[in-house]
């Protein structure tokens, strides 16, 4: 026992020390902190590219830079710049400062305003609202401000197979689904295409993905990009009801999320953990073609994260019969609402508070160009 | 007359051919180092040298040749790097069609002591015609023993091979030369692992510059000292200088590193002046990506010494003041030049040829361009000034690879500099936007 520890490493990771394994990366450490403590969870910082079922993927969105105030116990200078947490191995004695540093916190700032001045800002009509990553990152580390002024890039929406919707709009070159293609299908035929901000995930002359497994690349994606066509503006996440569940599979584990709308099966997905990621690949069989309750067998409610609105407790709301007096109770106390509140959405909030602070950018922005 | 290393016999004619190159004291280096030295002491003479990278960062040769992993069973690589595709560079692209044997003999040298059996030119796309010189070069060494099975009877095998790139900039950046190489994507890769440990198909590698590759002949013949005896302090040897814009002469030159700026410029034996009747405004003095330089600080320093052409000297002052000898694309601007327009464009070009990986630089590139472009044509407004250098400073050190802080750091530079012009374009918008504008306020020129 006195062996194994001696092997371990320790870091301190925004003041608070942690041992792990040596070759796990700041990443993973900070993970194992909030997987402890909860209340930690704030800690960890943001993936939008970087998914641990899948080796290799990572350091390219650079939302999860930190700073590494020491390198290590024997070299104590620390790095020149920040690292991504995602690929940098521990070392012992390492000193990060993620949360604690106004420089990493400003750059996550900047690095969400990169990722957003081309993806469109119609949460309100995209598939993905509600389990969207980038959603999450943005709320949590962006501002409500734009500085961009000019035409977002665009892109037709391409089908690309028969399962698969590609909207390039969204995307926002995480790489995950090719790496997912790379190491889980047989033959990849999907990449990117161009260059900088002009790249593009493509197939090959548009030549469809047609393999067992193709339906991972729409677990894997952050955003809106690429969307499941059986299930494709069907409903809302969170008026859907996630419910574990399993079958004998010839193909792959067949551990799955049953989405429930009412008593119908309306999407079937892999297993996620607290960060989003997989547990295990599935395949198409089961995603596309068993959409019934009596193909599977129940395990019980999947657990989700309370932060996520798809906790809110609003699936089935359009099935459960509503109790009369709830309605009178709301016509009664919509009566003692005290009028001179003011009674405004967000937008109109911002736009507004942008008025009075005479910031012509923002408002023109908001007014015309949120498309 | 100044030293020659590289150009002595560049105009000899047929100096192309093997004959003609062997007369002139071609491969003797190869024969003294294969015959008479091992791997190692090869390398010795590289780190005496103090010879320094040729392709921009200035990183010692030596030293990096030192960092090489040699695990047992594992092939070494080296690999030329000849995408040179920076605006204002083209330096080796002389070298190679001209002498292209003087590259094939320091490949030669520095696989020998790499102890590296195969190895890579990875040349720009666009030199088609480069290629066809280099191979020929090639096969004639080939056949004269000098490469190829057991070279000149010393048991040493070496291939060489001919690569051409895909036609993009972003495959000089020596991680997404090698995966180009390898034939993928050029996307470059997270470091650490760096090409000395995992480089060419996972095996250690070593990525040299042309130029630099081509100075070992003359270290082997004439030993490390004495090259590093040329020179001023760090800055040891000779530098091809890829001089172009508003200059007389426009060209390649050799000079020994230490030389002035002013003389570099006005010197007949080089640039020969600023164009007649024209005065100089700003100076790019290593390539697209490094700050410009306004006239004030081109011959002399902030401290009010002389600029000479070094890796010191040129830095000196740091990003405020100074500059980089970069890869040694010296260009020239006058009066007529209009310094937005020329920040637009090579904004323009980063846009273009980011690898769109990361997302600063994939997203922050073409938003500076689309900013500036704003600028340029009458449309910009005050605050846009300010938001360009938040831009730079926010892509600056945050990407995969340089490309990023080559992007930022000539706008940030032009801000720094010339922030009137930028606000004359802005507050003139209907006289800036018409062709050949240029501001004629209160600058300084020389």
């Amino acid at each position: 026992m006195e062996e194994i520890k001696s092997q371990l490493v320790k870091i301190t990771f925004d003041g608070i020390e942690v041992e792990v394994e040596p070759g796990t990366t700041i990443m993973q450490a900070a993970r194992k902190i909030a997987e402890a403590d909860e209340s930690q969870a704030a800690l960890v910082p943001p993936a939008m590219c970087y998914y641990k079922p899948l080796p290799t993927s990572g350091g390219k969105c650079r939302a999860c830079l930190v700073r590494v105030a020491q390198g290590s116990a024997k070299d104590p200078r620390p790095m020149p710049k920040l690292v991504p947490s995602c690929i940098t191995q521990v070392q012992e004695g390492m000193v990060v400062e993620n949360t604690t540093n106004q420089a990493v916190l400003d750059t996550r700032k900047s690095i969400v305003e990169f990722l957003l001045i081309n993806h469109p800002l119609d949460c309100p009509i995209c598939d993905q609202a509600g389990e969207c990553h980038l959603q999450d990152f943005a709320f949590e580390h962006g501002s409500v401000k734009t500085r961009y002024e000019e035409d977002r890039r665009t892109f037709d929406k391409i089908d690309i197979g028969p399962h698969v919707q590609l909207h390039m709009t969204r995307c926002i070159l995480c790489y995950r689904c090719v790496y997912t293609a790379d190491q889980i299908t047989d033959q990849r035929v999907h990449g990117v295409m161009n260059r900088g901000d002009a790249s593009e995930i493509s197939t090959y002359i548009e030549k469809a993905i047609d393999n067992d497994f193709s339906g991972n690349v729409i677990d894997v994606c952050p955003v809106g990009a690429l969307t499941d066509k059986t299930y494709r503006f069907k409903n809302r996440v969170w008026f859907t009801k996630p419910e574990d569940a399993h079958r004998d599979c010839e193909k792959c584990c067949g551990k799955v999320t049953l989405w429930y709308r009412g008593e119908e099966v309306i999407r079937v997905t892999a297993r996620k953990n607290t960060w989003g990621e997989v547990n295990d690949f599935i395949c198409n069989t089961c995603r596309f073609d068993k959409k019934k309750t009596s193909d599977w067998t129940l395990e019980g409610p999947t657990k989700v994260k309370r932060s996520s609105v798809i906790s809110a407790n609003k699936y089935r709301a359009d099935l459960v019969k509503k109790p009369d007096f709830a309605l009178k109770l709301a016509a009664t106390q919509f009566k003692n609402i005290d009028d001179s509140r003011p009674y405004v959405t967000d937008e109109d909030t911002i736009r507004h508070q942008s008025i009075e602070n005479n910031d012509k950018a923002n408002h023109r922005s908001l007014l015309s160009k949120n498309n | 007359m100044a030293i020659k290393i590289l150009t002595e016999h560049i105009n000899v004619p047929g100096i192309e051919t093997f004959d003609v190159y062997r007369q002139k004291g071609g491969y003797t280096a190869v024969e003294k180092a294969i015959k008479t030295m091992t791997p190692e002491a090869v390398v010795e003479e590289a780190k005496k040298s103090g010879i320094r990278g040729r392709g921009g960062a200035g990183f010692p040769m030596g030293m990096k040749w030192g960092f090489l992993a040699k695990p047992d069973g594992v092939p070494r690589y080296l690999v030329c790097n000849a995408d040179e595709s920076e605006p204002g560079t083209f330096k080796d692209h002389h070298l190679m069609k001209s002498i292209p044997h003087l590259l094939i003999e320091g490949m030669i040298i520095s696989s020998f002591a790499l102890g590296a059996n195969k190895s890579f030119i990875y040349v720009r796309g666009e030199l088609m015609y480069v290629i066809r010189i280099l191979e020929k070069a090639i096969e004639e060494a080939k056949a004269k023993g000098f490469l190829g099975k057991n070279i000149l009877g010393s048991g040493y095998d070496l291939e060489l091979i001919v690569q051409s790139g895909g036609g993009a900039y972003i495959c000089g950046e020596e991680t997404a030369l090698l995966e180009s190489l390898e034939g993928k994507r050029g996307n470059p890769r997270n470091k650490p692992p760096f090409p000395a440990v995992k480089g060419l198909y996972q095996s250690p590698t070593v990525v040299n510059n042309v130029e630099s590759i081509a100075n070992m002949p003359w270290v082997i013949n004439n030993g490390g000292e004495a090259y590093a005896a040329i020179g001023i302090g760090r800055s040891a040897g000779t530098k091809l200088i890829s001089a172009s814009g508003h200059i007389e002469k426009p060209g390649v030159y050799e000079i020994e590193l230490g030389v002035s700026v002013e003389e570099f410029i006005n010197s007949d034996e080089y640039c020969g002046g600023v164009r007649k009747g024209h005065h100089l405004k700003a100076l790019v003095a290593g390539g697209s990506s490094v700050p410009i330089l306004p006239a004030h600080l081109i011959m002399k320093t902030a401290n009010g010494e002389d600029r000479l052409m070094s890796y010191e000297s040129l830095s000196d002052g740091g990003f405020a003041t100074g500059t980089m000898l970069g890869s040694g694309g010296f260009i020239v601007f006058d009066e007529t030049a209009c310094i937005v327009r020329n920040t637009w464009n090579f904004a323009r070009f980063y846009h273009h040829e980011s690898c769109g990986q990361c997302s600063p630089c994939r997203e922050g590139t073409g938003w500076m361009e689309k900013v500036l472009h704003r600028i340029e044509h009458g449309h910009g407004s005050m605050h846009d000034i300010d938001l360009l250098v938040d831009i730079s400073k926010k892509i600056e050190g945050n990407t995969i690879c340089p490309l990023g802080d080559a992007a930022a750091w000539p706008v940030a530079s032009a801000i720094r500099h010339f922030r009137e012009e930028f606000v004359w374009h802005i507050t003139n918008p209907k006289e800036a936007s018409l062709p050949g504008a240029v501001y004629q306020g209160a600058m300084e020129l020389v």
